[in-house]
């Protein structure tokens, strides 16, 4: 019972998690793509409670910035210009999970723009950019991953269930795409896709490229348990009362993967958004100026950027709590399983 | 032997597998280097198709993976449309600093692991265990892209380490001994984001597989029969603990050869990494698919060292092999 409690937790921060990401209109206080030249690589705001005077305020504010005199890229507070911290305002209009249109944003402030993580190149707002671009990076994860393992099921459970030379065939390729160092194979298969396609296009292709890459895993997996499941006694049984191949793969033979599939979807996931990040990190993910957590971190790629702006690697801290929720979730979801004792602690299937 | 000559077998196969998956998804792709010089206006439409006639582009595909063969067996591996040249010698240069890069690193990811993994699995559930364990989760957590950035930014703030390279300006004038100081210098950071990335599994695998062995009979036997627990750890112990440890030397190399592609464009080291990359973007399409061969021939290469330590290692498969 303890067991069970636990991975429900690390599945509920997940899910408060993924929330966040979710509703990223809501809680970023400007839409992606705003521009502001005049502040281009901001570092971020500090949020005040005491003025410069020394008295304490209930509302959190910031101080409105400026250029600094003869420099066109080194910022200042300066300390007569009081931006009071505003909540549940209204801003640029955005659509809440694709669906609810509005225009009331978590916080932000009047009059001036606030960064509170800080701007990039063109001024854009960090913390609005993370959020926004966690929706491609973990949605395309997720998609991934799905795509995977229903290829993983698919082919496992046929290749277990019917054997033959089909099954021989299907598992020499297994054994093949296993033994691949996997980066390299992503990237041969992106080599060969068009580069210079729209957003969506190139977002459907990540996620093709990313979930055809790892069904191997799974699929072996499946097949061992398949090959054992259809010799159990119960599924003789409901043989022996002439149920057809589709309903015994339904009714009583896949259920019987599903917490290995489970797992694997633990362990696959956060695989699969740092494939997507990447791929978007080297430039051949989702392209300008849709942001998603690799492209984020493309600007590190200049000397300069990397030197001077260190807020700009902010968006890389932000998927270390994201894959803790994940192994968190995995090795919990292994505990739950049964698995041996020792077994558990060595993060199988990391590779 | 039979067993060697077996795995060697897989392993060609495994190559011969690659090679035409490769090949096949190239064709499937709709755009190819001449399609980018087509946009060209100074380039007039009779130049591209000459060109692709040139290098026989416009062929059935069983006839250009059958010259693609024969030029793999020349010592070319094909030509590559931007470089100019056969590929085999752009790739020979790349690869042989992907291969020190990650010799070096799985090296010490294992010298650093073994003893790490089988005091964790001595100590299991105390103190040094339970800190190893979390030092472990901590560095599982953080992916390679995001160490690689992370220790990048700490070496180029402090001013520790050039930030990257293979060697600094002016290196043909310095003596072999500064020589090799200046390259140790590059080396270390990639190396140490290597090393990092890979050595929490390792010392999870090591700690799983000894505790294992630790609780079986024999050394229990070996125990009372007064065998000093030093000779017990290292010679019975890890020897018995040999067989997955091995395979997963295997697999290590394979990680350490992703692990490796990320960390080189970041680190700018100039291996197979960049190489491939910026053939990717520019669609040299021999450089991709001999990039993704080479590395596959050092996966291979890494797996079938790992059988013939198994088969070294481990009396059982040889004596299995005998029988058959």
């Amino acid at each position: 019972m303890i067991q069970r409690r636990r991975w429900k937790r690390w599945l509920l921060a997940l899910a408060v998690f993924h929330g966040i990401i979710a509703c990223a209109g809501f809680f970023a206080p400007y839409a992606p793509a705003e521009q502001d030249r005049e502040h281009p690589y901001l570092a971020p705001m500090k949020v005040h409670l005491v003025d410069s005077q020394g008295h304490f305020h209930f509302r959190p504010f910031l101080y409105s910035v400026h250029a600094r005199e003869g420099s066109f890229d080194q910022f200042e507070e300066s300390t007569e210009q009081v931006v009071p911290l505003r909540f549940f305002v209204t801003g640029a209009r955005y659509r809440l999970l694709g669906i609810v249109s509005s225009r009331i944003h978590f916080f932000g402030a009047q009059r001036t723009r606030i960064y509170v993580l800080g701007s990039d190149a063109y001024g854009r707002d960090q913390l609005s950019r993370i959020l926004y671009g966690g929706q491609v990076s973990l949605l395309s994860g997720l998609m991934g991953a799905g795509l995977t393992l229903l290829m993983g099921v698919l082919i496992g459970a046929a290749a277990g269930y019917y054997g033959g030379w089909g099954d021989g065939l299907l598992m020499r390729a297994a054994e093949l795409f296993v033994a691949l160092p996997w980066l390299y194979l992503l990237f041969a298969l992106r080599a060969f896709l068009p580069l210079s396609v729209s957003p969506v296009q190139s977002f459907f292709l990540i996620v093709l490229v990313i979930g055809a890459v790892g069904w191997a895993r799974p699929a072996r997996l499946v097949r061992g348990l398949v090959l054992s499941a259809k010799e159990r006694d119960f599924v003789r049984a409901a043989r022996g009362f002439g149920a057809t191949d589709s309903y015994l793969l339904r009714r009583h033979i896949l259920p019987e993967t599903s917490s290995v599939i489970l797992t694997q979807a633990a362990i696959l996931v956060p695989q699969f958004v740092l494939a997507e990040m990447t791929l978007s990190f080297l430039g051949l993910g989702v392209p300008e100026p849709v942001p998603s957590w690799g492209s984020l971190l493309a600007s590190l790629q200049q000397y300069s950027v990397l030197v001077s702006y260190w807020w700009m690697y902010v968006p890389a801290l932000v998927i270390v709590p994201f894959f803790l929720g994940y192994l968190g979730l995995a090795s919990a979801l292994q505990h739950g399983t049964g698995a041996e004792k020792i077994k558990r602690a060595t993060g199988e299937g990391i590779w | 032997m039979r067993y060697l000559l077996r795995r060697l077998m897989q392993a060609a196969f495994l190559l011969i597998g690659v090679s035409v998956l490769t090949f096949l998804f190239s064709t499937l792709a709709p755009g190819n280097y001449f399609e980018e010089m087509r946009l060209n206006p100074q380039i007039s439409p009779e130049t591209v198709a000459a060109l692709r006639a040139q290098y026989q582009l416009e062929r059935p595909l069983p006839l250009r993976y059958a010259q693609w063969v024969n030029s793999v067996v020349h010592g070319d591996m094909g030509y590559s449309f931007a470089y100019k040249s056969p590929v085999a010698p752009l790739l020979w240069v790349r690869a042989r600093n992907t291969l020190l890069l990650t010799v070096i690193a799985t090296v010490i990811a294992w010298v650093l692991a073994l003893p790490l993994g089988i005091w964790s699995a001595t100590t299991l559930g105390r103190l040094p265990d339970r800190a190893l364990s979390w030092a472990t989760a901590a560095l599982l957590v953080i992916p390679d892209l995001v160490l690689a950035l992370g220790l990048l930014i700490l070496a180029v703030r402090g001013g520790w380490f050039p930030s990257g390279g293979m060697v600094s300006v002016g290196f043909e004038s310095l003596s072999p001994v500064q020589q090799f100081r200046d390259v140790a210098l590059h080396i270390a950071l990639p190396i140490l984001a290597l090393v990092l990335s890979a050595l929490p599994i390792l010392v999870r695998h090591v700690r799983a597989a000894v505790a294992e062995v630790l609780q079986a009979g024999f050394l229990r036997a070996a125990a009372s029969h007064g065998i000093p627990r030093r000779t017990l750890l290292f010679k019975y112990a890890l020897r018995a603990a040999a067989n997955p440890l091995i395979s997963l030397f295997g697999f290590s190399v394979g990680a350490l050869l992703s692990g490796s592609l990320i960390v080189e464009v970041v680190m700018s080291w100039p291996g197979l990494g960049p190489l491939l990359l910026d053939a990717i973007l520019a669609r040299d399409l021999y450089v991709v698919i001999g990039g993704v061969l080479c590395s596959t021939i050092f996966l291979v290469a890494g797996n079938f060292l790992a059988d013939v330590l198994i088969y070294w290692a481990d009396p059982r498969i040889r004596t299995r092999a005998a029988t058959r």
